[in-house]
Order: structure tokens, then C-alpha cells, then sequence
């Protein structure tokens, strides 16, 4: 009982505590949200700002490059810094190149491992093998670069190139294409290595589209009797159509843009050169080898202008990947 | 015999053999290039590594000035990027989850993820370098912010996405602001996954050379601010390799066999870290 009138008294003595009513406490929790959602929401407008920023300064850096040359920078294929003439043909030429290259080998491989590890492989095998060829893209390019120059570059040297020089080299249509020294560096070489830096982004897409082919379907065509390729080829592939090719887009994204890798093994030459064995160059390995080189103005906002084409090409493959994949998205995927 | 089964079944064998073989195949390139950095790295690898600034040709050294310029970088991308990516992502999951915006961020977002490194390094060059007048590893540091950036933004986006709802209604319900709900409750709840980015995004800029050629550049002696042009462990890569001599390629093997092993240990541990996240989720 002493307690409570102690209390009442304390009570009555001192004034009500009630600095924080409740409808203070309200309006600040409004602004506190509405900086949160100022916050959260700049940091996210950022990265809209950085795509587009980045474009615009790449245009703003090559606006010399463009101007002095106009269309014959697209055109032309000299590249001589001494005269201060630039174009942007042959890197270009080679970009694509190589990434075509690296196509034609990961497109059919990828599909080949994403048969195995979601139809043919016991199921303790498919994570172990799943993870394996996702490290794949986890080895760092520059790894893939030296590897490529010390240990590729020789090998294609000494056994791939003189065996396609001497049958392909001396074909009626395609022979140009494999004409040359067996020497290692080259188109070819850079597509092989640009192959196996994509192939990892292939698989895990066509693993999950394949895996997200609906069992029902699979079943009732394995009822019928079909084979294993047929459920593939007739069920699973018409079926994840548009993200198989939305991850062949993202697999070109990717070859298009790689850098450190190519740059090793291309040979940084500026001749046109018809023959996949000859040293050539591309956007990206260009940009690497000579922007610290760059000794004018125009030589530096050529090689800005060439990262500007760069830009252009990837962000129109990329976008077309994005909107094919757009149903496919996986958590925690690098890709 | 029936021809047609035959046929069928025969080019069922051969497709099945040849997937058989493109898994070889992509496990082939693997083992190669592990085997040859292992073997070429290991040969080179002595504690001299870490201790010693990179020489000149024909002299001894190590890559200590490279390995403090690469963790002193990494650093700056990690404190810069980690925030914006957790707030950005957070943006997108709780404000934008259906809207038209939030598919534009995340749009921009994913092409920002596969956007190639050498054009975020002539960007930063542009933003930076150029204005400031010099390379500095600050410029480097932000080159691979922007590259971290979009990893973050998107595991976080998708962790929270994958927060139950009733836990968001629960905690509204209990009259707590949208802000302490955000940050104490479901950013709790995701904050596994969302490491499992920042391991991801710390993976991938390990071991990026592109975007540093432009902004870091190279130092080949110890510059303990960042203020300068930077050593940082791949550009020095790239250069030791690129040169004519011997003892400065087995350097490059060197750097590269410790850098592959720590980008792979990342890459293995996010993993890890992700497994155990999904399994715990009901």
C-alpha cells in the first residue's frame, strides 16, 4: 500500500512526462520515411544515371574523332597514329568476329552440358559438375589472358593451326579464312578462349529453362514413347525458345566486351586481314593496348569513340538478351 | 528389326554421347587452366611475394606495393557500392515491386551488370581523371564501385523480394515505420543473401584489369594513399606478362595463381553462404 501512495505522490509532484505524444511522433516517423524513401530511391535513380552517363561521356569524348572524320570512320581501315588518321573498321571486324567464333563453339556446348546436368547426369552429379562449370566464369580474364598467351597460343601453334592450314587453308570458298603462318596469335585463338569465358552464363540459363520445363510435359511425351532427345528437341527446346535465345544474346553481350583476354592473344594488329589466323585486333583489346599510348587529342577521342561503337553494340544485344530472358530471372545468379 | 526405332534410338545415343562430351569438354578447360596456374604459380610463389615492392627486370621483389594497392582499392569500391547497392536495392523491392519505373531500374540495372568493364573504366577516365588531371586509385576505386554496384543491387532486390509477406504485414502491423520495418526486419532477414551479393560483387572485382588500365594505371613503387596513380595486383599482371622478360612473367603467374585462388575461394563461399540461406527459408 506505501508503494502506491508513494507512487501517486511522485506522480502528482512532478508535471506529466509526455514529451513525445503520439502525434509528434507520427510526423516525425513521416519524415523519416520519406527520407528513406528519398534515399533508397536516389541510390537507385544512380544507376540510371551511370548508364546513361556513361554513354554520354564516352559520345562527348569521341565528338572529336567523329567530326574529323565522319563516316569514313566506319568505313576506312586505316589506323596510323604518325599520319593521326583513325577508323574504326577493323576493330569492329574483329569484335564481331571473334565473338561469332565464340558463339558457334558455346552455343552447342552449353546445350550439351545443360542436357547432361538437368536430363542424362545421376542426380549427386549435377551439382558438383553444375559448380565446376560455373567457375568457370569466376576465373578471373586476365587469367584466361595469360593462360591464352603462354599455354593456348603455343598449343594452337604446334597442332591446331597447321592441321587447318594444310585441309581448310586449301578449300575453294572458305579457304582465305585459314591462309597464313601456323604462328597462334589470332581471330581464331581469341574466339576459342572468348568460347569457354561464355559458355558458363549459357548453361546456367539453359539449365533453368530446361529445369522449368513443366515435368507434366515431359512425361506425357515419354509416355508416348519418345527418346530422351526427342522430349528435348520437341518439348524442352520449343518450349524455353525465347530464353535460350535470350541466353545466347547475353553470351554475345559478354564475348563482344571482354577485354584482357583477347587482348593477349589477338596480336594488336591494324591490317584487314580476311584469314582467322593472321593477327588482328578488337574494340576492347585496342582500348587496352594503346589508350595509355595515346599521345594527341585525336588518337585518345578515336579510342573513346571506339569504346562509344562499343557501348552502342553491346547495350542493343544486352537489351535484347534482357527482354527474352525477362521471365528467367534467378536469385543469385551472376548472370 | 524395326529401322525406325533403330534410327531413333541410335541418334538418341549419339546426342546423349556428345552432351557427355561438351560437359568433358568444359571441364577440360578448367582443369587446363587451373592446372597451369597452379604449377606456373606455385613454382614462383615465395613469401618474398608478399614482402617485397615489384622489381625491375632482373632484380628480386615481390608484389606487396600491388597487393596493398588492389585491397586498398577494393576497399574504396566495397564502402562505396555496398550502401548504394543495399539502398537501391531496397528501393526497387519495398516502393517499386509492380511499377513501370521499377522494371526500367531493373532493366538498366541488368544491362549495367553485363555492361562491359572497359567502358565503366573510359567512363570514370572521363568523369574523373580527366577533370582531376592525373590516374589516382580513388578513380580506380570508383571504376570498380560502378562495377559492384549492379550485383549488389540486384541480390539485394531479389532477397527481399523473397522475405515472406507476412513478416512485412506483421511488422507494420505493429505500427513500426515503413523505414524501421526496411531496416531492421526484412533487410535482417535478407542480410544472408545480400552478403552473398557483396561476396559475389567482391568476386568480380577482384579480379577486373579493364576499368584500372584507365583509372589506377600503375606505380611501380609503394604509394600508401590513394591519391596517385596505384599498383594494383592485375594491371601489374598484365604488364609483367606483356614484357619480354622471364623472372617478371613467373611474377605474373605468381599474382595471378594467388589471385584465381582467392577469387575462387569467394566464389566457392558465396555459394556456400547462398545454400545454407535457401535452405533455412521454408
Amino acid at each position: 500500500m506505501g508503494d502506491l501512495i508513494d507512487i501517486s505522490a511522485a506522480a502528482a509532484a512532478s508535471p506529466p512526462r509526455r514529451v513525445r505524444t503520439p502525434r509528434t511522433r507520427r510526423l516525425s516517423d513521416r519524415t523519416a520515411d520519406r527520407l528513406f524513401l528519398g534515399l533508397t530511391g536516389g541510390a537507385a535513380y544512380l544507376v540510371l544515371i551511370v548508364l546513361v552517363g556513361a554513354a554520354l561521356s564516352m559520345a562527348w569524348g569521341g565528338r572529336l574523332a567523329f567530326k574529323t572524320f565522319g563516316w569514313s570512320f566506319f568505313t576506312s581501315t586505316q589506323w596510323d597514329a604518325v599520319a593521326h588518321q583513325f577508323s574504326a573498321l577493323v576493330p569492329v571486324w574483329g569484335t564481331i568476329v571473334t565473338s561469332l567464333i565464340a558463339i558457334v563453339i558455346a552455343v552447342p556446348v552449353s546445350l550439351g552440358i545443360g542436357i547432361f546436368l538437368t536430363e542424362l547426369a545421376p542426380p549427386w552429379l549435377r551439382q558438383p559438375v553444375g559448380t565446376a562449370i560455373e567457375l568457370l566464369a569466376a576465373i578471373p580474364s586476365i587469367v584466361y589472358g595469360m593462360w591464352g598467351l603462354f599455354v593456348f597460343v603455343p598449343f594452337m601453334a604446334a597442332h591446331i593451326q597447321p592441321w587447318l592450314i594444310d585441309h581448310l587453308g586449301t578449300m575453294p570458298v572458305i579457304g582465305p579464312l585459314f591462309e597464313g603462318a601456323p604462328i597462334g596469335l589470332g581471330m581464331l585463338t581469341a574466339g576459342i578462349i572468348l568460347a569457354i569465358m561464355i559458355i558458363p552464363f549459357i548453361t546456367a540459363v539453359m539449365r533453368d529453362v530446361f529445369l522449368a520445363t513443366p515435368s507434366v510435359l515431359k512425361e506425357s511425351a515419354y509416355a508416348l514413347g519418345a527418346t530422351r532427345w526427342e522430349v528435348i528437341k520437341d518439348i524442352v527446346l520449343p518450349n524455353s525458345r525465347n530464353a535460350v535465345v535470350g541466353a545466347i544474346f547475353l553470351g554475345l553481350g559478354r564475348a563482344l566486351g571482354e577485354t584482357m583476354a583477347v587482348t593477349f592473344v589477338l596480336g594488336n594488329a591494324h591490317e584487314f586481314k580476311w584469314s582467322l589466323m593472321e593477327p588482328g585486333n578488337s574494340i576492347a583489346a585496342a582500348i587496352a593496348n594503346e589508350f595509355t599510348e595515346a599521345d594527341s587529342d585525336i588518337y585518345l577521342s578515336s579510342l573513346i569513340a571506339l569504346g562509344f561503337i562499343l557501348f552502342v553494340l553491346t547495350f542493343v544485344i544486352l537489351a535484347l538478351a534482357r527482354l527474352l530472358l525477362r521471365a528467367t530471372r534467378r536469385a543469385g545468379s551472376e548472370a | 528389326m524395326n529401322t525406325l526405332y533403330v534410327r531413333r534410338q541410335l541418334v538418341n545415343a549419339l546426342v546423349m554421347t556428345a552432351s557427355l562430351a561438351a560437359t568433358a569438354f568444359g571441364l577440360g578447360w578448367l582443369l587446363w587452366i587451373m592446372a597451369t596456374t597452379l604449377i606456373q604459380g606455385a613454382s614462383a610463389l615465395d613469401l618474398k611475394l608478399f614482402t617485397q615492392m615489384t622489381p625491375a627486370p632482373g632484380e628480386r621483389g615481390g608484389l606487396l606495393n600491388a597487393f596493398y594497392g588492389s585491397f586498398v582499392m577494393t576497399l574504396i569500391a566495397l564502402v562505396i557500392g555496398t550502401p548504394l547497392g543495399v539502398l537501391a536495392g531496397t528501393f526497387l523491392a519495398e516502393f517499386q515491386r509492380k511499377t513501370r519505373m521499377g522494371a526500367v531500374i531493373r532493366f538498366t540495372n541488368d544491362i549495367l551488370l553485363s555492361a562491359p568493364s572497359i567502358v565503366i573504366g573510359l567512363f570514370v577516365y572521363e568523369l574523373v581523371v580527366r577533370q582531376v588531371g592525373h590516374f589516382s586509385g580513388w578513380a580506380g576505386g570508383l571504376a570498380l564501385a560502378i562495377i559492384l554496384l549492379p550485383v549488389v543491387v540486384r541480390t539485394t532486390d531479389e532477397m527481399l523480394q523473397l522475405v515472406p509477406g507476412g513478416m512485412r504485414e506483421a511488422a507494420l502491423s505493429l505500427g513500426l515505420p515503413k523505414w524501421k520495418v526496411s531496416v531492421k526486419v526484412l533487410q535482417r532477414a535478407a542480410s544472408t543473401g545480400i552478403l552473398t551479393g557483396v561476396l559475389l560483387g567482391l568476386a568480380r572485382i577482384s579480379g577486373e584489369t579493364a576499368p584500372l588500365l584507365f583509372t589506377a594505371l600503375n606505380n611501380q613503387y609503394w604509394s600508401a594513399t590513394p591519391n596517385g596513380p596505384m599498383a594494383n595486383v592485375p594491371v601489374v599482371i598484365f604488364q609483367y606478362a606483356m614484357s619480354p622478360y622471364d623472372d617478371w612473367h613467373a611474377y605474373a603467374w605468381a599474382g595471378a595463381f594467388v589471385m584465381a585462388m582467392f577469387v575462387l575461394l569467394l566464389a566457392v563461399l558465396s555459394r556456400a553462404v547462398l545454400g545454407r540461406a535457401k535452405k533455412h527459408r521454408p
